[in-house]
């Protein structure tokens, strides 16, 4: 078969009913500018929303949460027997939610390969004392530095140093949100009660806001021998071990690795976030299912316009054949058609669909209190541009093979007989 | 079978039924032989099968019964892509209603047989095609689009294009049924000479009586069978 040759008899064609080409062309052009757009700002919101989420949390969690797990005497006496043994109301020892040798277990873990940041904490739940006001409040005890270093924790802060938490005594960084409830600045007082009922005074080091109005509402970090100091614990007192590690891919497997080593509970970061994980998904998937309608919309609109040309070209499809042409010449000369219109359709979709995907990533978005964030997310990556393409060429490849075919089986006799 | 070397095409007992709308029997077992060189015509009145004979002969229509060969080759029972193949290169059609592909130039309508043949560089093919152009008169309209010339032109561009390949056997279905007596002549001229010159062979379907008496031999075809032969001395 000759493409060459295919290839300049398409060309003749297309360039000799330019209106028609424009007018297939602009279909694909259409479906592929709506897809670019479409999928730039659902993978732009992904990605705000995963680097919000993700980026903030461990990739792997090491912790001792509350349980029922010890048997009790009844579930033990008729362990294997036929009866069946119910227990209303059980409840848990009263046991701190502490892993044992946390501090070791933290320099252990941060020799392993493929981790990059490894840190012990220890959080509890207090209450912020606003007046007569009690506000629930999550404490975190942790470690200032390796909350920059693995968290970007200065990059959240609005006011005040987090140097202090390390330097001052009895420091406290609190989230915006809770800032503006307690009214509080960088350097001002206030009192917290803790769950054993013991009230102690902390002195505020800044305000930090992640973005997400949930976590700036109710969270504080200080230094964890001030948490360690506020429940009585002692300098080994710690319930959370948090990983993080080279690629966030490699954490289910090191999640079952941290488990049958040490035995406490352990969870990655999918299992965290899995709510906004889901989301993605949803959003992924509506995004297909349009981009997939458009793209048809654009495919049966080359269909026709194929049908037609092809209807009209009849005579010249059967001097073809009679002066040697072969079937699949002729597929050849009618898909190349389609191709082209896809390609140069989708070139164009591109670009159209790059400036409006500018224009709305250019675009004011108010997202309430719950996301800090002042434009629509918009994601350019190449990545899905050329995936439209692709995609546009895919279609007009499966409109144009039909009514190529038909052509090919068009009977030479028939048209030249008249 | 006794086969002269100079039999170029060999038809035997060739039947065709159409089956629409209710079977009927358009050729009716016809046997004959063209020589090499010859310049043959089949006449006969509208519906006696001549054309249905000519499409069987041009191997475009594969659905009858019989043998067909030609240069040598038997061409029954094969298959399409063959069929296409043989024809690029062996033969070459002239029709009433010229079909050149309307958006391309003289030149191009003329080149592409021997492109899709591929026997020949680009260039070469060009010079070829030019040549043939000049043969039929016509090279001064050779980058005119097909669509801008008038039948005679159009009719002759379509037999340049018709000899691109140099093929054995030229076919034509009434080649001149659209043409003036001044055109038609000159169709005559570069037919015969083609027999004379090159040993090419033409086979033509004609109601142009004209045209039939220039040539060598004449079939006449009625319902279907062969009812006369007339051998002319050119």
């Amino acid at each position: 078969m000759n493409l060459k040759l295919a290839f300049q008899i398409a060309q003749t064609h297309l360039l000799a009913k330019k209106k028609q080409t424009i007018v297939a062309m602009l279909g694909v052009t259409f479906g592929i500018s709506m897809y670019i757009v479409m999928i730039s700002f659902m993978s732009g919101v992904n990605q705000f929303l995963f680097d919000i989420a993700i980026d903030g949390s461990p990739h792997v969690r090491l912790y001792n949460p509350v349980e029922n797990k010890q048997a009790s005497p009844a579930e033990i006496h008729y362990r294997g027997s036929d009866n069946l043994v119910m227990i209303n109301g059980k409840r848990p020892k009263n046991e701190p939610p502490r892993i044992k040798n946390g501090l070791k277990i933290a320099k252990e873990i941060e020799k392993m390969p493929g981790v990059t940041g490894v840190m012990a904490q220890a959080t509890s739940q207090v209450f912020f004392n606003n007046g007569t006001v009690q506000m629930p409040v999550t404490v975190v005890g942790t470690d200032a530095d390796k909350e920059i270093s693995m968290y970007r924790l200065d990059k959240k802060l609005e006011s005040g140093s987090i140097k202090d938490l390390k330097t001052q005594e009895d420091a406290i960084l609190i989230g915006s949100g809770l800032a503006e409830k307690m009214n509080l600045r960088a350097g001002q007082s206030f009192s917290l009660t803790t769950p054993e009922g013991g009230v102690f005074r902390l002195k505020t080091a800044g305000t930090f806001s992640t973005g997400v109005a949930a976590i700036d509402n109710s969270r504080a970090y200080a230094e964890l021998k001030t948490v360690q100091k506020l429940l009585d614990k002692g300098p080994d007192y710690v319930t959370d071990i948090q990983v993080r590690m080279a690629d966030k891919d490699d954490a289910i497997d090191f999640k079952k690795q941290l488990f049958t080593y040490y035995g406490y509970k352990t969870e990655d970061w999918q299992e965290a976030n899995a709510g906004i994980l889901a989301g993605e998904s949803i959003r992924y998937v509506m995004t297909i299912v349009i981009s997939a309608t458009l793209l048809i919309v654009a495919g049966f609109g080359i269909y026709n316009i194929m049908n037609m040309n092809i209807i009209n070209k009849m005579r010249d499809i059967a001097i073809l054949k009679a002066t040697g042409f072969q079937g699949k010449d002729i597929v050849a000369i009618f898909l190349i058609q389609a191709l082209i219109i896809g390609f140069l359709g989708g070139l164009l979709g591109l670009g159209i669909g790059f400036v409006l995907s500018w224009l709305i990533s250019m675009t004011p978005f108010p997202a309430g209190d719950f996301f800090k964030i002042d434009t629509i997310p918009v994601s350019f990556a190449a990545k899905y541009y050329i995936a439209g393409l692709g995609f546009g060429m895919l279609t007009t490849l499966i409109a144009g093979y039909m009514p190529s075919k038909k052509a090919a089986k068009v009977d030479p006799v028939e048209i030249i007989r008249g | 079978m006794t086969y002269k070397m100079n039999t170029i095409l060999k038809a035997t007992k060739i039947v065709k039924t159409f089956t629409d709308p209710e079977p009927f029997q358009v050729l009716k077992g016809l046997d004959f032989s063209v020589d090499r060189g010859e310049f043959l015509s089949i006449v006969g009145k509208s519906g006696c099968g001549k054309s249905t004979l000519l499409y069987i002969l041009s191997t475009m229509d594969t659905e009858y019964e019989g043998l067909l060969e030609m240069a040598g080759e038997k061409l029954t029972g094969l298959s399409q892509n063959k069929l296409s193949a043989f024809r690029n290169e062996h033969l070459g059609f002239v029709f009433q209603f010229h079909y050149l592909l309307p958006e391309f130039s003289a030149l191009q309508n003329v080149m592409m047989p021997a492109l899709k043949l591929g026997k020949y560089s680009k260039s070469e093919i060009e010079d070829r095609a030019m040549e043939k152009l000049r043969r039929v008169d016509i090279a001064e309209q050779a980058l005119k689009p097909a669509s801008k010339l008038s039948g005679g032109q159009q009719q002759r561009v379509a037999i340049a294009r018709a000899l691109i390949n140099d093929p054995a056997i030229i076919m034509g279905d009434e080649p001149t049924g659209n043409l003036d007596k001044a055109n038609t002549q000159r169709v005559i001229e570069i037919f015969k000479e083609l027999t004379i010159e090159n040993k090419q062979t033409i086979i033509a379907v004609t109601h142009d009586m004209d045209f039939a008496d220039s040539g060598n031999r004449i079939i006449e075809m009625t319902d279907g069978l062969i009812t006369g032969e007339r051998i002319l001395q050119a």
